[in-house]
């Protein structure tokens, strides 16, 4: 597998070294508390550079989805689901949801966090169907 | 600005399958003929605006293909929008001459992404246009860029499927008409629905084509423009929005920022949508057409399917849309899809449109974007009785 992996920035390091450790950070501005993704020097609402990273829920809802048919590359196996996951802090965030048949899937599920490693170094969030419950 | 420059050169190659010229040598042959059918030689123009190729990245393009042809044009530049690049070189031709740094610009664009690469590559290439970090390592394809954004639309609006798949009939409706299209062959709503499924709810008949193709414009000053062989299609208005970059970062999935493009194109050309004879737009996936006939204000937000169901943009319609057949069915080779847009929209303004041609299209809108409905240009075309 050779899948697209991040290279993290200095900025940046902080959100993958928590995904590491399976959790999900985000940063928040301490001037207009705009919680930012992704990762930034400047807040994007107030251009502010005073930024602390906070733990995240995990918990969000499908923005939007599609199902891909055709795949990117060989690396991407098809069909796997992309979506557009609202956070429930705030900001939107592009990730797959796995282990979920595409028929159940619709906008406005809630999801769950999980995090899958993509190499030695690397592990990034995707999320599943939350179907309900609330872990 | 308004009808101050204009038009007055044109050329198209060969599209669709095009192996036997290379990127460059395809830029290079619609310069030369954009050139001709202006009337005028190389000597006579000053400027070169180019986009660079896929297939064939070059670093420095428009000095490329300006040596190539032996040319020392004093303005030379490579413009780098994605697919709202052709309006946007438009509108910095447009202002290179206002600001005395030529006065006769050629605008060529050619990418060969169908003979020069294979089709994985194109897929890839162009799928990099996602954020390294935060889109790519997830495996999004451009139509899924798409696909999420017609998803959207459809639990806001109730869109169908359907009503997607009606604007690629209308585009081969009008390609059939095209002795050129890529894709001639008439299709129907069912043909759409029915092809094979690539990022739901997006079949491959939703999608635009993959092709070989170039095509250049000439543009000069109104007084200039007078002299040549064929009517001066002038410049009315012109204007741009940019929202974001990356899908995963847009405020608003179902509104694109081409509603401030059009805004600041219709207020610089004194005109409203219902005074455009022709909408020349940028179909990459059916519901960007059908979501920028909303944002550009011929139909109300929502009404997009309806309006395509209706039929009125197809021939015998009311409102003609991409009357060569767009990038769904002309052809698509990439950062210069839109172009085909400009030059058949030149085409029917001068009355050479052939079995196509509307009858007294005295105004066109043509319409890019870039990115994934990123960033946006509208411009606004008319012949000289709208000056």
């Amino acid at each position: 597998m050779s899948r697209p992996t991040p290279n993290p920035t200095p900025t940046e390091q902080p959100f993958y070294d928590a995904c590491q450790r399976g959790e999900l950070q985000l940063q928040h501005c301490n001037d207009c508390q705009h919680v930012l993704f992704y990762p930034r020097t400047h807040c994007d609402a107030c251009q502010g550079d005073s930024l602390s990273w906070r733990p995240a829920s995990g918990k969000g809802v499908i923005a939007t989805y599609t199902v891909v048919r055709r795949g990117v590359s060989a690396d991407f196996p098809a069909p796997y689901i992309i979506a557009l996951i609202d956070l429930a802090e705030g900001p939107r965030m592009m990730s797959q949801i796995i282990d979920a048949e595409p028929e159940a899937l619709s906008s406005g599920l809630p999801v769950m966090i999980d995090f899958e490693s993509w190499s030695d170094t690397i592990t990034l969030p995707v999320f599943r169907l939350a179907t309900g419950q609330t872990p | 600005m308004r009808g101050q420059y204009a038009l007055v050169g044109m050329a198209e190659s060969a599209v669709g399958v095009v192996p036997d010229k290379s990127p460059r040598e395809l830029c290079v042959e619609v310069t030369l003929n954009a050139i001709k059918d202006a009337g005028l030689t190389l000597t006579d123009c000053d400027g070169l605006i180019t986009c660079n190729a896929f297939a064939e990245p070059i670093l420095y393009h428009a000095e490329a293909v300006a040596e190539y042809l032996g040319w020392q044009p004093r303005h030379c530049v490579t413009v780098n929008t994605g697919g709202g690049t052709t309006f946007m070189a438009i509108n910095m031709a447009v202002a290179a001459i206002a600001a005395g740094m030529a006065d006769t610009i050629v605008v060529a664009m050619a990418d060969s992404l169908r003979s020069f690469m294979t089709r994985d590559q194109a897929m890839v290439v162009q799928s990099s246009s996602g954020h390294p970090h935060y889109e790519q390592p997830y495996g999004p394809t451009v139509p899924a860029y798409y696909a999420l954004i017609a998803r959207a639309h459809m639990d806001r609006f109730g869109t169908t499927e359907a009503q997607f798949a009606e604007a690629a009939v209308s585009c081969r409706a009008w390609a059939h008409q095209h002795p050129n299209a890529q894709k001639r062959e008439l299709i129907t709503v069912d043909d759409v629905l029915q092809s094979r499924p690539i990022a739901d709810p997006l079949k491959v008949l939703d999608c635009s084509l993959v092709s070989d193709g170039g095509a250049a414009v000439v543009i000069t000053r109104r007084e200039r423009a007078q002299e040549g062989p064929h009517q001066p299609i002038y410049v009315l208005g012109y204007g741009e929005g940019h929202a974001y970059e990356h899908i995963s970062q847009a405020k608003d999935l179902t509104t694109s920022a081409a509603v401030l493009a059009g805004d600041a194109a219709y207020a610089a050309a004194g005109l409203t949508p219902d005074q455009i004879d022709l909408m020349q737009l940028y179909d990459c996936f059916t519901p960007a057409l059908l979501i920028q006939l909303e944002d550009l204000g011929f139909c109300r937000k929502g009404e997009g399917g309806d309006f395509l169901a209706s039929g009125v943009t197809r021939p015998g319609g009311s409102k003609p849309l991409n009357t060569h057949g767009g990038m769904l069915s002309h052809c698509h080779p990439g950062n210069p899809g839109a172009m085909f847009g400009l030059t058949e929209a030149m085409l029917q303004m001068r009355g050479d449109a052939q079995a196509r041609q509307l009858a007294n299209i005295q105004t066109a809108l043509c319409h890019a974007q870039g990115g994934i409905m990123s960033s946006h240009a509208t411009l606004i075309l008319g012949v000289e009785a709208t000056l």
